[in-house]
């Protein structure tokens, strides 16, 4: 199983790499990727950096170009894919149907990715990546239980990468427009998703609100842990009680399902978090790359290790980790 | 300008279903979509009655689409697809790639609904050279962005085949997820959700801690909390070269919607339909901003 994590700077990818990471997965400073924040990601010097740094150790650099691009700017995309190959990037990571072609066509030699902003969640679908762009792995959206995905790895044509930690999106991911009809910018189109520049905190006497462009979206007692505005994680009322209608804040942890996904054939593990700190991508690589060894090597019952899970309780959002749709119960 | 009904998003009551295509059917409205798009476990109608559906309405002169589920997580959800896909009778609406592969497979022609992630003019004429013939545009697009996408398009092979659909009036699809907000909501999970979404018709309503509104839940469907209207846009829609505007289903007051689209399309005088509503995404703005007309 191979362990791929984030890296949204030169420090980060580093982190990654040192604390035994197969791959890491980064992005352009543009709008091409959706981690689309000021002061993330990488220009070219930076990529061709990283990527000296990262193969000398034998680790693999993946490219994530995987917004939607509109007609206005598409060349902005194309470009990226140019400059992907150019540069020697192992795998580009990508969603949209026209980026995937070029990629295909111009391309052929280059390994694509079906990012999980592409959607796909079931077989028939991965065959249409398959069959039209030569993908040869795909990124399952946040929304099968661990029997669907059993069944899936079972029948899909292509090679499988699962999250195992990170922000939880609970929404089908590449089908969720809640930020661009709260803030006009999506993960789709802006690669963003309740974006930083439309938050607006403010002391309302005791009283700590969070604003999305000007929409309330939580309100936290002093004594409260107060989280990031994301839209499926506010408080709001629905028949006249006021509560986390959509999710509450926290993070996805799937290491107690380990040996199950790796029973069922998935391919490798992606740590979410470009936007995390380079401290974060060290933790988090470091933990997941000692259970995988452990779960590889040991010769006995795979059990998470309590170490293991106070590391990653405490990157969590919220402090809370969940198994997410993987268990039935969460849907 | 044709005007379309967009699949019945809720889980309404059987005869619920057939008395809106009743009224439906003697109305302007020029197509119709068909069948159930948000959760597999909604089975009021098996596919024999939204067939017969299909026909009474193909009677009265409508063009009828039969809709797809909208996001496939189980192999029995693939095999009622399949079936819908290998039928011969009527057209059919990919909402999931799965869809879209079936179809190809089929060689059959086919409409994308707006969970199709077509944003770009070539993405459009991919598909287009696999068997599209319509395209629904993803709801956060902008006017803007579809003026540019049919202008790159008119100067491309792929053109004289696509109808260009809008959604226009109705609660705008913005996600899905494997959760069931709707059970959420009254603490039940998903696995025995006592189907209590049909205790909603219309969706149930979410607020901000302000009383704003916000969302509205509909099971595994979140949609947008005000109704998205683009009425006094249809001119400027008809300058760019629109063909079918959308209208989604509602328990009450449909007709005076078929009716007021039905008139704005002809240049007549309309009434609008009540109510706050937005239009912000036609605009380059947030989705729940209203910009005057």
């Amino acid at each position: 199983m191979e362990l791929v994590c984030p890296a949204g700077n030169y420090q980060s990818l580093k982190k990654a790499v040192d604390n035994g990471a197969d791959a890491v997965y980064i992005g352009f400073n543009d709008e091409t990727n959706a981690r689309s924040f000021a002061g993330l990601n990488f220009n070219t010097n930076k990529i061709v950096k990283a990527i000296n740094y990262a193969h000398q150790h034998d680790v693999k650099l993946f490219l994530a170009v995987n917004t939607y691009p509109q007609p206005q700017r598409w060349h902005q995309w194309r470009y990226a894919i140019d400059r992907a190959a150019d540069i020697g990037i192992d795998t580009v990571i990508a969603a949209d149907i026209s980026i995937l072609e070029y990629a295909s066509n111009k391309y052929p030699e280059l390994r694509l990715h079906l990012s999980v902003q592409g959607s796909a969640t079931n077989s028939e679908s991965l065959q249409f990546y398959l069959h039209n762009f030569g993908i040869q792995r795909a990124v399952l959206p946040r929304v099968l239980s661990l029997a669907q995905v059993k069944n899936l790895a079972e029948h899909s044509p292509v090679e499988l990468e699962v999250f195992g930690f990170g922000s939880l999106c609970i929404m089908a991911e590449g089908r969720c427009h809640l930020s661009s009809y709260v803030t006009g910018e999506s993960p789709n189109m802006c690669g963003v998703c309740s974006p930083a520049k439309a938050v607006v905190w403010k002391n309302e006497g005791d009283i700590l609100e969070s604003r999305l462009n000007n929409i309330l979206i939580d309100r936290f007692e002093k004594d409260e842990n107060a989280g990031y505005p994301t839209l499926c994680k506010g408080r709001f009322e629905v028949n006249n009680d006021i509560k986390h209608v959509l999710e509450s804040p926290t993070s996805l942890n799937t290491l107690n399902i380990l040996p199950e996904l790796a029973a069922a054939g998935i391919k490798a593990i992606k740590i979410e978090g470009r936007q995390r700190s380079p401290a974060y991508v060290e933790q988090v690589t470091r933990v997941w790359r000692e259970a995988l060894d452990y779960f590889l090597t040991s010769d006995e019952e795979f059990t998470a290790r309590s170490s293991w899970q106070n590391v990653l309780a405490k990157l969590s959002e919220g402090s809370q980790t969940t198994l997410g749709a993987y268990s039935r119960p969460w849907q | 300008m044709k005007l379309s009904i967009g699949p019945i998003e809720y889980f309404w009551p059987r005869q619920q279903v057939f008395d809106f295509y009743d009224l439906v059917a003697d109305t302007a409205v020029d197509i119709v979509y068909l069948g159930e798009v948000v959760c597999a476990k909604r089975r009021h109608l098996k596919l024999a009655d939204w067939l017969t559906l299909a026909k009474q309405l193909t009677d009265k002169g409508k063009q009828v689409v039969l809709s797809t589920l909208t996001l496939i997580e189980a192999q029995s959800e693939l095999k009622m697809m399949r079936k819908i896909c290998q039928q011969q009778d009527f057209m059919v609406e990919a909402n999931d790639m799965a869809a879209v592969q079936m179809l190809t497979e089929q060689q059959h022609q086919f409409v994308t609904g707006a969970f199709i992630n077509i944003y770009n003019h070539k993405s459009l004429a991919f598909l287009a050279r696999q068997g599209l013939v319509r395209w629904v545009m993803p709801v956060e697009l902008s006017g803007d962005t579809l003026s540019c996408i049919l202008k790159e398009l008119a100067a491309m092979p792929e053109k004289n085949n696509i109808e260009t659909e809008v959604f226009a009036y109705g609660n705008l699809p913005l996600a899905y997820s494997a959760r069931c907000f709707t059970a959420r909501s009254h603490e039940l999970v998903k696995d025995n959700c006592q189907f209590i979404c049909a205790e909603y018709p219309d969706g149930l309503n979410v607020k901000t801690q302000e009383q704003q509104q916000l969302f509205n839940i509909n099971g595994i469907q979140t949609q947008s909390g005000e109704k998205y209207n683009l009425l006094s846009a249809i001119p400027e829609m008809q300058v760019m070269g629109v063909d079918v505007l959308r209208l989604a289903p509602q328990l009450k007051g449909m007709a005076d919607v078929i009716e007021a689209f039905s008139q704005a399309r002809l240049g007549q005088k309309y009434t609008d339909i009540d109510g706050d509503g937005c239009n912000g995404y036609w605009y380059k703005q947030a989705g729940l901003t209203k910009v005057a007309g």
